[in-house]
Protein backbone atom coordinates (compact mmCIF):
# COMPACT_ATOMS: atom_id res chain seq x y z
CA UNK A 1 0.00 0.00 0.00
CA UNK A 2 2.65 2.44 1.11
CA UNK A 3 4.08 1.71 -2.52
CA UNK A 4 1.21 3.24 -4.27
CA UNK A 5 1.11 6.48 -2.39
CA UNK A 6 2.94 8.77 -5.55
CA UNK A 7 2.44 11.78 -3.41
CA UNK A 8 5.59 13.08 -2.31
CA UNK A 9 7.31 11.86 -4.97
CA UNK A 10 9.54 13.42 -7.90
CA UNK A 11 9.22 11.87 -11.42
CA UNK A 12 12.04 13.64 -13.46
CA UNK A 13 11.40 13.66 -17.24
CA UNK A 14 12.20 17.14 -17.88
CA UNK A 15 9.18 18.85 -19.74
CA UNK A 16 8.43 22.17 -19.54
CA UNK A 17 6.19 21.95 -16.37
CA UNK A 18 9.11 20.67 -14.62
CA UNK A 19 11.48 23.33 -15.41
CA UNK A 20 8.80 26.21 -14.02
CA UNK A 21 10.04 27.57 -11.00
CA UNK A 22 9.14 26.00 -7.73
CA UNK A 23 6.99 28.95 -6.34
CA UNK A 24 4.91 29.08 -9.88
CA UNK A 25 4.60 25.71 -9.28
CA UNK A 26 3.18 26.29 -5.54
CA UNK A 27 1.37 29.43 -6.54
CA UNK A 28 -0.57 27.52 -9.44
CA UNK A 29 -1.37 24.46 -7.02
CA UNK A 30 -2.90 26.86 -4.07
CA UNK A 31 -5.14 28.98 -6.14
CA UNK A 32 -6.28 25.31 -7.88
CA UNK A 33 -6.77 23.86 -4.79
CA UNK A 34 -8.66 27.15 -3.19
CA UNK A 35 -10.84 27.59 -6.46
CA UNK A 36 -11.66 23.52 -6.41
CA UNK A 37 -13.98 23.96 -3.31
CA UNK A 38 -15.70 26.83 -5.35
CA UNK A 39 -17.23 25.08 -8.15
CA UNK A 40 -20.54 24.22 -7.51
CA UNK A 41 -21.87 22.38 -10.74
CA UNK A 42 -20.17 19.55 -13.55
CA UNK A 43 -19.09 22.11 -15.99
CA UNK A 44 -16.52 23.23 -13.72
CA UNK A 45 -15.07 19.98 -12.78
CA UNK A 46 -15.53 19.19 -16.37
CA UNK A 47 -13.19 22.66 -16.99
CA UNK A 48 -11.27 20.89 -14.22
CA UNK A 49 -10.73 18.12 -15.63
CA UNK A 50 -9.60 19.02 -19.11
CA UNK A 51 -7.16 21.38 -17.74
CA UNK A 52 -5.93 18.81 -15.69
CA UNK A 53 -5.46 16.33 -18.54
CA UNK A 54 -3.50 18.78 -20.38
CA UNK A 55 -1.00 19.92 -18.00
CA UNK A 56 -0.66 16.05 -17.32
CA UNK A 57 -0.03 15.38 -21.06
CA UNK A 58 2.80 18.27 -20.71
CA UNK A 59 4.41 17.14 -17.99
CA UNK A 60 5.46 13.95 -19.46
CA UNK A 61 4.08 12.04 -16.61
CA UNK A 62 2.66 8.38 -17.40
CA UNK A 63 -0.87 8.74 -16.40
CA UNK A 64 -0.96 4.89 -15.04
CA UNK A 65 1.74 6.66 -12.69
CA UNK A 66 -0.15 9.99 -11.33
CA UNK A 67 -3.54 7.37 -11.43
CA UNK A 68 -1.91 4.73 -9.38
CA UNK A 69 -1.70 8.18 -6.23
CA UNK A 70 -5.69 7.89 -6.13
CA UNK A 71 -5.70 3.67 -4.79
CA UNK A 72 -4.29 4.80 -1.55
CA UNK A 73 -6.78 6.69 -1.02
CA UNK A 74 -10.16 4.45 -2.62
CA UNK A 75 -11.42 3.88 1.15
CA UNK A 76 -11.35 7.51 2.24
CA UNK A 77 -13.13 8.29 -1.05
CA UNK A 78 -15.63 5.44 -1.14
CA UNK A 79 -16.57 6.21 3.19
CA UNK A 80 -17.43 9.66 1.74
CA UNK A 81 -19.39 8.96 -1.26
CA UNK A 82 -21.12 6.37 1.01
CA UNK A 83 -21.61 8.91 3.68
CA UNK A 84 -23.58 11.46 1.64
CA UNK A 85 -24.86 9.25 -0.52
CA UNK A 86 -27.10 8.22 2.60
CA UNK A 87 -27.09 10.64 5.01
CA UNK A 88 -27.98 13.83 3.30
CA UNK A 89 -31.95 14.54 3.46
CA UNK A 90 -34.09 15.44 0.25
CA UNK A 91 -36.27 14.15 -2.62
CA UNK A 92 -35.98 10.50 -2.38
CA UNK A 93 -34.86 8.75 -5.92
CA UNK A 94 -34.06 5.13 -4.47
CA UNK A 95 -34.07 2.95 -1.38
CA UNK A 96 -32.04 -0.27 -0.43
CA UNK A 97 -33.59 -1.53 2.69
CA UNK A 98 -33.92 0.86 5.46
CA UNK A 99 -31.50 3.23 3.75
CA UNK A 100 -32.42 5.94 1.25
CA UNK A 101 -30.29 7.84 -1.30
CA UNK A 102 -31.15 11.50 -2.32
CA UNK A 103 -31.27 13.60 -5.11
CA UNK A 104 -29.03 15.82 -3.23
CA UNK A 105 -27.21 13.25 -1.36
CA UNK A 106 -25.94 11.87 -5.15
CA UNK A 107 -25.14 15.27 -5.85
CA UNK A 108 -23.52 15.98 -3.21
CA UNK A 109 -21.52 12.41 -3.22
CA UNK A 110 -20.53 12.98 -6.31
CA UNK A 111 -18.81 16.53 -6.48
CA UNK A 112 -16.89 15.21 -2.65
CA UNK A 113 -15.44 12.68 -4.65
CA UNK A 114 -14.79 14.51 -7.73
CA UNK A 115 -12.65 16.95 -5.39
CA UNK A 116 -10.98 14.70 -3.94
CA UNK A 117 -9.94 12.77 -7.00
CA UNK A 118 -8.96 16.19 -8.42
CA UNK A 119 -7.21 17.74 -5.29
CA UNK A 120 -5.25 14.54 -5.00
CA UNK A 121 -3.78 14.64 -8.76
CA UNK A 122 -3.21 18.14 -8.72
CA UNK A 123 -0.91 18.04 -5.98
CA UNK A 124 0.54 15.26 -6.91
CA UNK A 125 1.40 16.59 -9.98
CA UNK A 126 3.25 19.32 -8.24
CA UNK A 127 5.40 17.15 -6.07
CA UNK A 128 5.71 14.69 -9.28
CA UNK A 129 7.41 17.35 -11.29
CA UNK A 130 9.29 19.01 -8.53
CA UNK A 131 12.68 18.16 -7.22
CA UNK A 132 12.55 17.82 -3.20
CA UNK A 133 14.76 20.55 -3.07
CA UNK A 134 13.57 23.33 -5.32
CA UNK A 135 10.28 21.83 -3.81
CA UNK A 136 11.83 23.28 0.15
CA UNK A 137 13.17 26.29 -1.52
CA UNK A 138 9.63 27.24 -2.74
CA UNK A 139 8.44 26.46 0.43
CA UNK A 140 10.72 28.60 2.33
CA UNK A 141 10.20 31.36 0.09
CA UNK A 142 6.11 31.18 0.30
CA UNK A 143 5.90 30.58 3.44
CA UNK A 144 7.01 34.14 3.86
CA UNK A 145 3.61 35.25 2.99
CA UNK A 146 1.77 33.12 6.06
CA UNK A 147 1.50 35.62 9.20
CA UNK A 148 2.97 33.42 12.35
CA UNK A 149 4.85 30.77 9.93
CA UNK A 150 7.03 33.54 8.58
CA UNK A 151 9.64 34.15 11.30
CA UNK A 152 10.29 30.09 11.39
CA UNK A 153 10.44 29.96 7.43
CA UNK A 154 13.94 29.48 7.31
CA UNK A 155 14.14 26.67 9.94
CA UNK A 156 11.29 25.10 8.84
CA UNK A 157 12.80 24.57 5.20
CA UNK A 158 16.24 23.67 6.58
CA UNK A 159 14.27 20.91 8.63
CA UNK A 160 12.72 19.98 5.68
CA UNK A 161 15.81 19.57 3.31
CA UNK A 162 18.17 17.67 6.52
CA UNK A 163 15.38 15.56 6.42
CA UNK A 164 15.62 14.64 3.26
CA UNK A 165 19.31 14.56 3.17
CA UNK A 166 19.13 11.95 6.29
CA UNK A 167 16.44 10.07 4.64
CA UNK A 168 18.64 7.28 2.93
CA UNK A 169 20.91 7.43 5.35
CA UNK A 170 18.61 6.48 8.15
CA UNK A 171 17.87 3.73 5.60
CA UNK A 172 20.90 2.19 5.50
CA UNK A 173 21.18 2.02 8.83
CA UNK A 174 17.37 0.33 9.53
CA UNK A 175 18.66 -2.28 7.08
CA UNK A 176 22.13 -2.58 8.72
CA UNK A 177 20.12 -2.64 12.35
CA UNK A 178 17.44 -5.15 10.82
CA UNK A 179 20.06 -7.42 9.73
CA UNK A 180 22.65 -7.80 12.62
CA UNK A 181 19.09 -8.20 14.66
CA UNK A 182 18.31 -11.04 12.46
CA UNK A 183 21.97 -12.57 12.32
CA UNK A 184 21.08 -12.87 16.44
CA UNK A 185 17.89 -14.78 15.85
CA UNK A 186 15.53 -11.98 15.65
CA UNK A 187 12.16 -12.48 13.49
CA UNK A 188 10.64 -9.65 11.78
CA UNK A 189 8.29 -11.58 9.52
CA UNK A 190 5.96 -14.29 11.39
CA UNK A 191 3.59 -13.88 13.81
CA UNK A 192 0.67 -12.11 14.69
CA UNK A 193 0.52 -8.32 14.51
CA UNK A 194 1.39 -7.60 18.22
CA UNK A 195 4.32 -10.10 18.56
CA UNK A 196 6.26 -8.26 15.33
CA UNK A 197 5.72 -4.90 16.46
CA UNK A 198 7.02 -5.95 19.32
CA UNK A 199 9.80 -7.39 17.68
CA UNK A 200 10.33 -4.00 16.16
CA UNK A 201 11.75 -2.56 19.12
CA UNK A 202 15.00 -3.94 18.71
CA UNK A 203 15.23 -1.93 15.83
CA UNK A 204 13.76 1.08 17.01
CA UNK A 205 16.11 1.34 20.05
CA UNK A 206 19.58 2.03 18.60
CA UNK A 207 17.83 3.80 15.63
CA UNK A 208 16.65 6.70 17.36
CA UNK A 209 19.93 6.41 19.54
CA UNK A 210 21.80 6.57 16.47
CA UNK A 211 19.65 9.72 15.01
CA UNK A 212 20.41 11.46 18.27
CA UNK A 213 23.98 11.00 17.84
CA UNK A 214 24.06 12.19 14.38
CA UNK A 215 21.43 15.43 15.41
CA UNK A 216 24.33 16.33 17.95
CA UNK A 217 27.42 15.52 16.05
CA UNK A 218 25.61 17.46 13.05
CA UNK A 219 24.50 20.57 14.58
CA UNK A 220 28.28 21.13 15.74
CA UNK A 221 29.16 20.58 12.19
CA UNK A 222 26.84 23.28 11.36
CA UNK A 223 28.02 25.42 13.80
CA UNK A 224 31.55 24.98 13.01
CA UNK A 225 30.66 26.14 9.75
CA UNK A 226 29.30 29.45 11.27
CA UNK A 227 25.47 28.35 10.69
CA UNK A 228 23.65 30.76 12.74
CA UNK A 229 20.14 30.94 11.07
CA UNK A 230 18.61 32.43 8.40
CA UNK A 231 19.48 35.96 9.32
CA UNK A 232 22.06 37.70 7.26
CA UNK A 233 22.60 34.23 4.78
CA UNK A 234 22.70 34.54 1.28
CA UNK A 235 22.26 31.88 -1.01
CA UNK A 236 24.22 30.13 -4.05
CA UNK A 237 21.41 29.29 -6.09
CA UNK A 238 18.66 32.25 -6.28
CA UNK A 239 15.05 31.30 -8.27
CA UNK A 240 14.91 33.37 -10.89
CA UNK A 241 10.86 33.43 -12.37
CA UNK A 242 11.19 32.88 -16.47
CA UNK A 243 9.30 33.43 -19.47
CA UNK A 244 7.32 30.48 -19.02
CA UNK A 245 6.74 31.21 -15.09
CA UNK A 246 4.90 34.34 -16.77
CA UNK A 247 2.63 31.96 -19.09
CA UNK A 248 2.00 29.89 -16.53
CA UNK A 249 0.62 32.84 -14.16
CA UNK A 250 -1.62 33.45 -17.10
CA UNK A 251 -2.96 30.55 -17.25
CA UNK A 252 -3.40 30.57 -13.38
CA UNK A 253 -5.35 33.82 -13.75
CA UNK A 254 -7.43 32.18 -17.61
CA UNK A 255 -8.25 28.89 -14.62
CA UNK A 256 -8.97 31.31 -11.76
CA UNK A 257 -11.62 33.37 -14.07
CA UNK A 258 -12.76 30.85 -15.75
CA UNK A 259 -13.97 28.42 -13.25
CA UNK A 260 -15.42 30.97 -10.81
CA UNK A 261 -17.53 31.75 -14.40
CA UNK A 262 -18.50 28.09 -14.89
CA UNK A 263 -20.50 28.55 -11.02
CA UNK A 264 -22.38 31.26 -12.85
CA UNK A 265 -23.30 28.90 -15.87
CA UNK A 266 -27.14 27.81 -14.94
CA UNK A 267 -27.82 24.66 -17.25
CA UNK A 268 -28.12 21.42 -15.33
CA UNK A 269 -25.62 18.77 -15.99
CA UNK A 270 -26.99 15.26 -14.52
CA UNK A 271 -28.09 17.03 -11.63
CA UNK A 272 -31.13 19.54 -11.83
CA UNK A 273 -29.46 22.56 -9.95
CA UNK B 1 58.24 40.50 19.23
CA UNK B 2 55.17 42.15 16.73
CA UNK B 3 56.76 39.56 14.33
CA UNK B 4 56.57 36.60 16.54
CA UNK B 5 52.67 37.26 17.01
CA UNK B 6 52.32 37.98 13.51
CA UNK B 7 52.87 34.58 12.05
CA UNK B 8 51.28 32.28 14.94
CA UNK B 9 48.14 31.00 13.98
CA UNK B 10 46.99 29.24 17.23
CA UNK B 11 48.30 30.43 20.60
CA UNK B 12 46.90 27.99 23.34
CA UNK B 13 47.59 29.27 26.71
CA UNK B 14 47.85 27.16 29.79
CA UNK B 15 44.19 26.10 29.61
CA UNK B 16 42.38 23.72 31.33
CA UNK B 17 39.06 22.12 30.36
CA UNK B 18 36.38 20.63 32.68
CA UNK B 19 33.44 18.10 31.61
CA UNK B 20 31.10 19.47 34.31
CA UNK B 21 28.93 16.84 36.11
CA UNK B 22 26.22 17.24 38.05
CA UNK B 23 28.14 15.97 41.39
CA UNK B 24 30.99 18.07 41.38
CA UNK B 25 33.75 15.73 42.68
CA UNK B 26 32.66 13.60 39.48
CA UNK B 27 34.10 16.27 37.38
CA UNK B 28 35.91 15.19 34.32
CA UNK B 29 39.39 17.00 34.03
CA UNK B 30 39.78 16.55 30.05
CA UNK B 31 42.72 18.98 29.54
CA UNK B 32 45.22 20.24 32.06
CA UNK B 33 48.17 22.90 31.48
CA UNK B 34 48.27 22.94 27.94
CA UNK B 35 50.19 24.86 26.63
CA UNK B 36 51.35 25.05 22.64
CA UNK B 37 51.46 27.30 19.70
CA UNK B 38 51.33 26.84 15.99
CA UNK B 39 52.59 28.86 13.13
CA UNK B 40 50.88 29.75 9.66
CA UNK B 41 51.88 26.80 7.47
CA UNK B 42 52.22 24.20 10.04
CA UNK B 43 51.66 20.57 9.46
CA UNK B 44 51.05 19.54 12.78
CA UNK B 45 50.26 15.99 14.15
CA UNK B 46 47.86 15.82 17.35
CA UNK B 47 48.14 12.20 18.58
CA UNK B 48 46.88 10.25 21.74
CA UNK B 49 45.14 7.16 22.92
CA UNK B 50 41.58 7.44 23.24
CA UNK B 51 40.37 9.70 26.33
CA UNK B 52 43.81 11.89 26.13
CA UNK B 53 41.73 14.88 25.41
CA UNK B 54 42.69 15.11 21.72
CA UNK B 55 38.91 15.86 20.46
CA UNK B 56 38.51 18.01 23.37
CA UNK B 57 41.19 20.10 22.23
CA UNK B 58 40.32 20.38 18.65
CA UNK B 59 36.47 21.68 19.76
CA UNK B 60 38.84 24.10 21.84
CA UNK B 61 40.70 25.51 18.83
CA UNK B 62 37.14 26.29 16.90
CA UNK B 63 35.26 27.95 19.46
CA UNK B 64 32.94 25.18 19.81
CA UNK B 65 34.09 24.94 23.73
CA UNK B 66 35.96 27.16 25.59
CA UNK B 67 38.71 26.98 28.39
CA UNK B 68 37.90 26.75 31.71
CA UNK B 69 40.76 28.14 32.49
CA UNK B 70 43.52 29.84 30.50
CA UNK B 71 42.86 31.34 26.87
CA UNK B 72 42.72 30.35 23.20
CA UNK B 73 43.98 32.44 20.26
CA UNK B 74 43.33 32.11 17.04
CA UNK B 75 45.23 34.70 14.54
CA UNK B 76 45.14 36.80 17.80
CA UNK B 77 41.48 36.72 18.44
CA UNK B 78 40.30 35.06 21.91
CA UNK B 79 37.60 32.62 21.63
CA UNK B 80 36.28 33.40 24.59
CA UNK B 81 35.54 36.88 23.07
CA UNK B 82 31.88 36.91 21.70
CA UNK B 83 32.29 39.55 19.29
CA UNK B 84 35.26 37.59 17.31
CA UNK B 85 33.26 33.99 17.53
CA UNK B 86 32.31 33.81 13.88
CA UNK B 87 35.73 35.19 12.57
CA UNK B 88 37.17 32.57 14.44
CA UNK B 89 35.04 30.12 13.07
CA UNK B 90 35.84 31.31 9.11
CA UNK B 91 39.11 31.46 9.87
CA UNK B 92 40.04 28.14 11.61
CA UNK B 93 37.44 25.51 9.78
CA UNK B 94 37.26 21.53 11.21
CA UNK B 95 36.60 18.28 9.58
CA UNK B 96 34.84 15.69 11.94
CA UNK B 97 35.42 12.04 11.97
CA UNK B 98 32.14 11.17 10.81
CA UNK B 99 31.61 11.99 6.79
CA UNK B 100 28.20 11.18 7.06
CA UNK B 101 26.99 13.33 10.12
CA UNK B 102 28.40 16.83 8.48
CA UNK B 103 26.86 16.61 5.49
CA UNK B 104 23.92 19.51 5.35
CA UNK B 105 22.79 19.21 1.94
CA UNK B 106 21.22 17.43 -0.44
CA UNK B 107 23.52 17.91 -3.37
CA UNK B 108 26.94 18.11 -3.17
CA UNK B 109 27.59 21.28 -4.27
CA UNK B 110 25.12 22.84 -2.26
CA UNK B 111 26.36 21.28 0.92
CA UNK B 112 30.23 22.88 -0.34
CA UNK B 113 27.93 26.29 -0.53
CA UNK B 114 26.60 25.73 2.94
CA UNK B 115 29.20 27.64 4.54
CA UNK B 116 30.01 30.19 2.72
CA UNK B 117 26.07 30.76 2.62
CA UNK B 118 26.27 31.15 6.35
CA UNK B 119 29.06 33.99 6.23
CA UNK B 120 26.95 35.82 3.84
CA UNK B 121 28.79 35.93 0.48
CA UNK B 122 27.22 37.21 -2.32
CA UNK B 123 25.67 34.51 -4.51
CA UNK B 124 27.89 34.85 -7.65
CA UNK B 125 30.99 35.12 -5.20
CA UNK B 126 29.76 31.67 -3.61
CA UNK B 127 29.32 30.19 -7.09
CA UNK B 128 33.41 30.75 -7.82
CA UNK B 129 34.53 29.29 -4.39
CA UNK B 130 32.70 26.17 -4.75
CA UNK B 131 34.09 25.70 -8.46
CA UNK B 132 37.45 26.41 -6.93
CA UNK B 133 36.63 24.29 -3.78
CA UNK B 134 35.64 21.46 -5.22
CA UNK B 135 38.76 21.41 -7.97
CA UNK B 136 40.86 21.42 -4.87
CA UNK B 137 39.84 17.72 -3.63
CA UNK B 138 39.00 17.14 -7.34
CA UNK B 139 35.38 16.67 -6.79
CA UNK B 140 34.04 18.78 -9.35
CA UNK B 141 32.58 15.32 -11.87
CA UNK B 142 30.75 14.66 -8.47
CA UNK B 143 29.35 18.37 -7.90
CA UNK B 144 25.34 17.60 -8.40
CA UNK B 145 25.25 13.78 -6.97
CA UNK B 146 23.52 13.07 -3.59
CA UNK B 147 26.54 12.46 -0.47
CA UNK B 148 24.56 8.81 0.27
CA UNK B 149 25.94 7.74 -3.48
CA UNK B 150 29.43 8.40 -2.69
CA UNK B 151 32.30 6.53 -0.75
CA UNK B 152 33.40 7.83 2.65
CA UNK B 153 36.41 8.87 1.54
CA UNK B 154 35.00 10.90 -0.97
CA UNK B 155 32.39 12.09 1.59
CA UNK B 156 35.36 13.51 3.65
CA UNK B 157 36.81 15.31 0.23
CA UNK B 158 33.47 16.82 -0.12
CA UNK B 159 33.70 17.72 3.88
CA UNK B 160 37.15 19.34 3.50
CA UNK B 161 35.80 21.35 0.16
CA UNK B 162 32.90 22.82 2.70
CA UNK B 163 35.44 24.35 4.49
CA UNK B 164 37.98 25.61 1.91
CA UNK B 165 34.68 27.50 0.35
CA UNK B 166 35.00 29.52 3.74
CA UNK B 167 38.67 30.50 3.03
CA UNK B 168 40.15 29.93 6.18
CA UNK B 169 43.67 29.59 7.34
CA UNK B 170 43.58 26.84 9.13
CA UNK B 171 42.23 23.45 8.85
CA UNK B 172 41.44 20.97 12.16
CA UNK B 173 41.30 18.07 11.00
CA UNK B 174 39.85 15.40 13.62
CA UNK B 175 40.63 11.88 13.16
CA UNK B 176 39.20 12.49 9.62
CA UNK B 177 40.21 9.20 8.11
CA UNK B 178 38.99 6.74 11.41
CA UNK B 179 36.12 5.95 10.02
CA UNK B 180 37.45 5.29 6.29
CA UNK B 181 38.62 2.44 4.38
CA UNK B 182 42.44 2.46 3.30
CA UNK B 183 41.95 3.51 -0.05
CA UNK B 184 39.54 6.43 1.47
CA UNK B 185 42.41 7.38 4.07
CA UNK B 186 44.87 7.80 1.00
CA UNK B 187 42.68 10.22 -0.47
CA UNK B 188 42.03 12.36 2.31
CA UNK B 189 45.52 12.20 3.02
CA UNK B 190 46.65 12.94 -0.27
CA UNK B 191 44.06 16.23 0.11
CA UNK B 192 45.35 17.76 3.00
CA UNK B 193 49.05 17.11 2.12
CA UNK B 194 48.42 19.04 -0.73
CA UNK B 195 46.71 21.46 1.13
CA UNK B 196 49.74 22.11 3.25
CA UNK B 197 51.91 22.03 0.69
CA UNK B 198 50.26 23.97 -2.20
CA UNK B 199 47.81 26.12 -0.76
CA UNK B 200 50.36 27.06 2.74
CA UNK B 201 47.43 25.53 4.68
CA UNK B 202 47.78 25.48 8.47
CA UNK B 203 46.69 22.03 9.07
CA UNK B 204 46.24 20.47 12.10
CA UNK B 205 45.81 16.68 12.05
CA UNK B 206 44.62 14.59 14.90
CA UNK B 207 44.70 11.34 14.36
CA UNK B 208 45.69 7.50 15.90
CA UNK B 209 47.40 6.37 12.73
CA UNK B 210 50.94 7.24 13.06
CA UNK B 211 51.89 6.93 9.15
CA UNK B 212 49.68 9.69 8.70
CA UNK B 213 51.82 12.39 10.15
CA UNK B 214 55.73 11.04 9.48
CA UNK B 215 56.27 13.81 7.81
CA UNK B 216 54.15 16.73 9.34
CA UNK B 217 56.55 19.80 10.74
CA UNK B 218 55.58 18.78 14.40
CA UNK B 219 53.75 16.42 16.63
CA UNK B 220 52.09 16.79 19.76
CA UNK B 221 52.00 13.86 21.76
CA UNK B 222 48.84 13.60 24.70
CA UNK B 223 48.18 11.79 27.35
CA UNK B 224 45.43 11.65 29.92
CA UNK B 225 45.09 15.43 28.82
CA UNK B 226 48.73 16.50 29.27
CA UNK B 227 51.11 16.69 26.68
CA UNK B 228 53.74 14.10 27.57
CA UNK B 229 55.87 14.79 24.05
CA UNK B 230 56.48 17.62 21.06
CA UNK B 231 58.56 17.18 18.16
CA UNK B 232 59.32 16.78 15.39
CA UNK B 233 58.51 12.88 14.00
CA UNK B 234 62.10 11.90 14.20
CA UNK B 235 62.25 13.18 17.74
CA UNK B 236 58.98 11.65 18.70
CA UNK B 237 59.06 8.22 17.07
CA UNK B 238 62.67 7.14 18.73
CA UNK B 239 60.89 6.86 21.60
CA UNK B 240 58.99 3.24 20.98
CA UNK B 241 58.54 1.89 24.90
CA UNK B 242 57.65 5.56 26.01
CA UNK B 243 54.50 6.06 23.21
CA UNK B 244 53.76 1.96 23.89
CA UNK B 245 53.39 2.51 27.24
CA UNK B 246 50.64 5.45 26.34
CA UNK B 247 48.64 2.83 24.10
CA UNK B 248 50.24 4.51 21.00
CA UNK B 249 52.14 2.85 18.01
CA UNK B 250 55.09 4.03 15.57
CA UNK B 251 55.14 3.83 12.30
CA UNK B 252 56.14 0.08 11.15
CA UNK B 253 58.99 1.03 9.67
CA UNK B 254 60.25 2.87 13.17
CA UNK B 255 58.84 -0.32 14.98
CA UNK B 256 61.01 -2.45 12.75
CA UNK B 257 64.58 -0.55 13.02
CA UNK B 258 63.66 -0.66 16.70
CA UNK B 259 63.39 -4.79 16.79
CA UNK B 260 66.52 -4.77 14.63
CA UNK B 261 68.50 -2.80 16.95
CA UNK B 262 67.37 -5.08 19.83
CA UNK B 263 68.69 -7.60 17.77
CA UNK B 264 71.73 -6.45 17.76
CA UNK B 265 71.97 -4.37 13.93
CA UNK B 266 73.56 -1.41 13.84
CA UNK B 267 70.56 0.87 12.08
CA UNK B 268 69.28 4.21 12.73
CA UNK B 269 66.30 4.97 15.35
CA UNK B 270 64.84 7.24 13.65
CA UNK B 271 63.74 5.80 10.19
CA UNK B 272 59.83 6.73 9.49
CA UNK B 273 59.37 5.69 5.53
CA UNK B 274 59.82 1.97 3.84
CA UNK B 275 62.34 4.14 1.50
CA UNK B 276 64.76 5.55 4.08
CA UNK B 277 64.53 1.91 5.71
CA UNK B 278 65.97 0.65 2.07
CA UNK B 279 68.40 2.87 1.88
CA UNK B 280 69.89 2.24 5.44
CA UNK B 281 69.56 -1.72 4.67
CA UNK B 282 71.67 -1.01 1.45
CA UNK B 283 73.98 0.80 2.75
Amino acid sequence: MLKDVTIGQYYPTGSIIHKLDPRTKILFTTAFVVILFFINNLWGYLAVFGLLAIIILMSKIPVGYILRGIKGLVLIILLTVILNLFMTPGTIIASIGPFNITMEGAKIATFMALRLIFLVIGTSVMTLTTSPIDLTDGMEWSMRFIPFVRRFAHELAMMMSIALRFIPTLMEETDRIMKAQKARGANFETGNIISRAKNLIPILVPLFISAFRRADELATAMEARCYRGGENRTRMKQLVFAGRDVAAFVVMFVMVVGLLATTMINIPLLFPV
Amino acid sequence: MINETKKRMIDVQNIQFIYPHANEEENVIALEGVDFHIDKGEFVGIIGHNGSGKSTLSKLLNAIIFPTKGDVLVNGMNTKDREHLWDIRQTAGMVFQNPDNQLVATIVEEDVAFGPENLGVPPLEIRERVDRALATVEMQAYAHQKPHQLSGGQKQRIAIAGILAMEPECIIFDEPTAMLDPSGRREVMATIKKLNRDKNMTVIHITHYMSEIIDADRIIVLDKGKIVMEGTPEKIFKNVLALKEIGLDVPQMTELAFELRKEGIDIRDNILSIEEMVAALCQ
